[in-house]
């Protein structure tokens, strides 16, 4: 028996490492994904008062901060009892489609281009954002550009690019002015060809990742994602819908308070993530998978035009659920797509700039949950306070975890591929952390983040002695 | 009758300034600048944060400004490398003893605590931090109470005795373990002695007290609506 430790999985959003288990022919036996820390905000905000949730939870992460204060602003409403006014619904929705502009520009161009576009065996020294700018000018370029028009128009409405506090429980802090809108828009067409530019490029390249599609989990799961009552993808609001593998909706319009009667959460050994599950399938069958492709597979349409038949194409070339975790990316640009369809939409919509923009009230509901759909999936809040409004209980269930399970499984695949106990090599190790990026998995959010560092490969006999080893 | 004139110097200037006044009124009236974190004007100094340390020639250690009274041909200096390196101290030492963590803070950017520690350059801190677990009283319907952001002012005592004249605060326990306590120790929304009128808010640098309900960074403090009242009523300290 021989043991492989990837440690740390670079370009990804936080810490993990992975173990390999090989049997005496060398042959793959296990594999685990462990996320190796812990946060422990759900614990430390017990005492806080509910109204400083968003700006704590915020800090999770600040690669997405804003689906935190949008999750958790929605669960302060609840708590509040509050309808919030309609301009400030849309002022949530345009800053968050406008973050998922920006982080899924970050995870496609920036994190997973270099094994896309240099290929999963080039060398690691060139094998980064760099190499790309050296390789493809104009793609990262492209990417820079739509990275900076996300950031920009969050920015144009927070105040702030990272951490803002203008989301805040009661709708938001500030109106939008006519000129800051004007500027958005006055940048949005040529984000807009950005983005028809890339999903064109990534369409043309497909060949070339027929055997990544197969093997990077391809297998059957359920998928869960937002919708609204007519089945269109929603990222800010909505209710749940969970559709299994064959196609079947098997749960839908599952409001964000019921969560809990179909998401288990189950702790894992070695792992500080909880994988949650879909319950009536219960621990570990019950696996699903959130983010962009399942909500690609959970929507039966996006619900703008370039991105309907963008997913038109989609499901017409993989089928009515697409399987593989490696169109994570394609999804991505999807909705890269659809984000700033909506953004369009809301700018030119004629309430965008109402000044009623904050509810207040005080606690009128001892517990509140708020849903939204970030970047990386399904996002949950959820608050118990007393009268007062002290928080007594959190639970966050974040995007990643969902995919815990499904990562487990995909990285088993991968190396039940590539690996070959005898010799390892350094295309092999990266096959087996680009299924991971593929997730575009935010440890930070789900545990802690230290930054990205080198991944290291060892293979060890079972007395510890150091058979081969690789790094970059 | 009027007061008797005393000469003293500030900074090496010449300065006639009223007998009874304190170092910090004398320069205040002169228009000289001395750091302050827990004096506030027309309510009674109390030397809590030694922010407003000075230096008084021919004496080794450092007074207060705030409740030294001037003397005849004192002579004062308001800033010096030493000064500036005990009232960094002075600051630092309160920054570590609660949770002061001004990114989640309904204060931040408009509190007090922060600004000094911005104007006397505290970039670092030296010593390590406390942590201690404090707790949060949020039982007042409107105001809350976060001893994590507490410097132990005691403006709000002040406040509320000698303007309000409620006496809702005070100060129990000695040292490290001093905590600001409502109405003998019960919780502030069983206060009845409370007025509900929020000059305790106000008044703190900090957002150790707060209203209810501002989310991050919400929380400006109008103390002008406390100075101004006190200036209004010519109250006299």
């Amino acid at each position: 028996m021989k043991r492989i430790t990837i440690e740390p999985v670079s370009r990804i959003e936080g810490h993990a490492k992975i173990t390999i288990q090989l049997d005496d022919q060398g042959h793959v036996a296990g594999t685990e994904f462990h996320v190796t820390q812990v946060r422990g905000f759900e614990k430390f905000t017990e005492g806080r008062p509910y109204y400083e949730m968003p700006g704590i939870t915020a800090r999770i992460c600040g690669i997405c901060p804003i689906s935190h204060l949008l999750a958790a602003s929605k669960a302060c409403d609840a708590i509040m009892a509050v309808r919030i006014p309609p301009a400030a619904r849309k002022l949530r929705e345009l800053v968050h489609c406008a973050q998922i502009v920006q982080s899924h520009a970050l995870s496609f161009f920036y994190l997973s281009a270099p094994d896309l576009l240099l290929g999963m065996n080039s060398d690691p020294a060139t094998r980064n954002v760099l190499g790309v700018i050296a390789e493809h000018p104009e793609l990262a370029r492209d990417g820079i550009e739509l990275r900076k028009f996300g950031l920009q128009v969050v920015e144009g409405l927070a105040h702030e690019r990272v951490h803002p506090s203008w989301i805040v429980p009661g709708g938001v802090a500030a109106p939008l002015g006519a000129q800051a809108r004007d500027h958005m828009l006055s940048e949005l067409q040529s984000a807009k060809a950005i983005a028809e530019r890339s999903i064109r490029f990534f369409k043309g390249a497909l060949d070339n990742y027929k055997e990544e599609i197969s093997v990077f989990g391809a297998f059957p799961t359920m998928y869960a994602g937002l919708v609204d009552a007519k089945g269109n993808l929603q990222l800010y609001d909505g209710s749940l819908r969970f559709r299994s593998a064959s196609g079947e909706i098997v749960e839908d319009q599952v409001a964000p308070e019921d969560y809990k009667q179909w998401i288990g959460e189950a702790s894992l050994r070695e792992s500080y993530l909880k994988a949650p599950y879909f319950m009536p399938q219960g621990f570990p069958g019950g696996v699903y998978r959130v983010g962009p492709l399942g909500r690609m597979n959970a929507a039966d349409r996006c619900g703008t035009p370039a991105a309907d038949a963008e997913f038109r194409e989609f499901h017409e070339r993989f089928g009515v659920v697409a399987h593989s975790s490696f169109l994570y990316h394609y999804a991505r640009l999807i909705e890269i797509v659809y984000a700033l369809e909506r953004i369009e939409a809301l700018l030119h919509d004629p309430q965008i700039l109402d000044t009623h923009v904050r509810a207040t009230a005080a606690v009128n509901a001892l517990e509140g949950v708020g849903m939204i759909e970030a970047p990386r999936g399904t996002l949950i809040h959820h608050y118990k306070v007393n009268e007062e409004g002290a928080i007594t209980w959190a639970n966050l269930v974040v995007a990643t975890g969902h995919n815990n399970l499904a990562i487990g499984r995909s990285v088993q695949q991968v190396a039940e591929h590539y690996i070959d106990g005898t010799k390892l090599n350094e295309g092999m190790l990266n096959h087996v952390s680009a299924v991971v990026r593929a997730y575009d998995p935010c440890l930070s959010c789900s545990t802690h983040a230290d930054g990205s560092l080198a991944m290291r490969i060892r293979l060890v006999d079972p007395e510890g002695k150091l058979l081969d080893e690789v790094a970059n | 009758m009027a007061q008797k004139k005393l000469s003293i110097r500030i900074d090496g200037q010449l300065i006639s300034a009223e007998e009874g006044q304190t170092i910090l009124q004398a320069a205040k009236a002169n228009g000289k600048y001395i750091p302050t974190l827990c004096a506030l004007d027309g309510l009674t100094p109390v030397g809590a944060c030694r922010v407003c340390l000075v230096e008084v020639s021919g004496v080794d250690r450092l007074f207060p400004a705030c409740t030294t009274p001037i003397q005849e041909g004192m002579s004062v200096t308001t800033n010096s490398p030493r000064l500036t390196r005990y009232r960094r101290m002075s600051v630092e030492l309160l920054l570590v003893e609660r949770n002061h963590t001004c990114a989640v803070c309904v204060s931040n950017g408009h509190c007090e605590l922060q600004s000094m520690a911005t104007a006397l350059g505290v970039n670092t801190v030296g010593f390590a931090y406390n942590y201690p677990k404090l707790s949060v009283d949020m039982s007042h319907p409107r105001f809350v109470l976060d001893h994590n952001r507490c410097i132990l002012c005691t403006r709000c005592v002040r406040v509320c005795a000698e303007l309000e004249g409620a006496h809702v605060w005070d100060v129990t326990s000695r040292g490290i373990h001093a905590r600001i306590v409502s109405e003998l120790n019960e919780k502030w929304g069983q206060a009845t002695s409370c007025t509900n009128c929020g000059k305790c808010v106000q008044a703190c640098p900090t957002g150790a007290l707060a209203e209810k309900g501002w989310a991050v960074e919400e929380m400006v403090k109008k103390i002008g609506t406390v100075t101004s009242l006190v200036h209004r009523r010519g109250v006299q300290v």
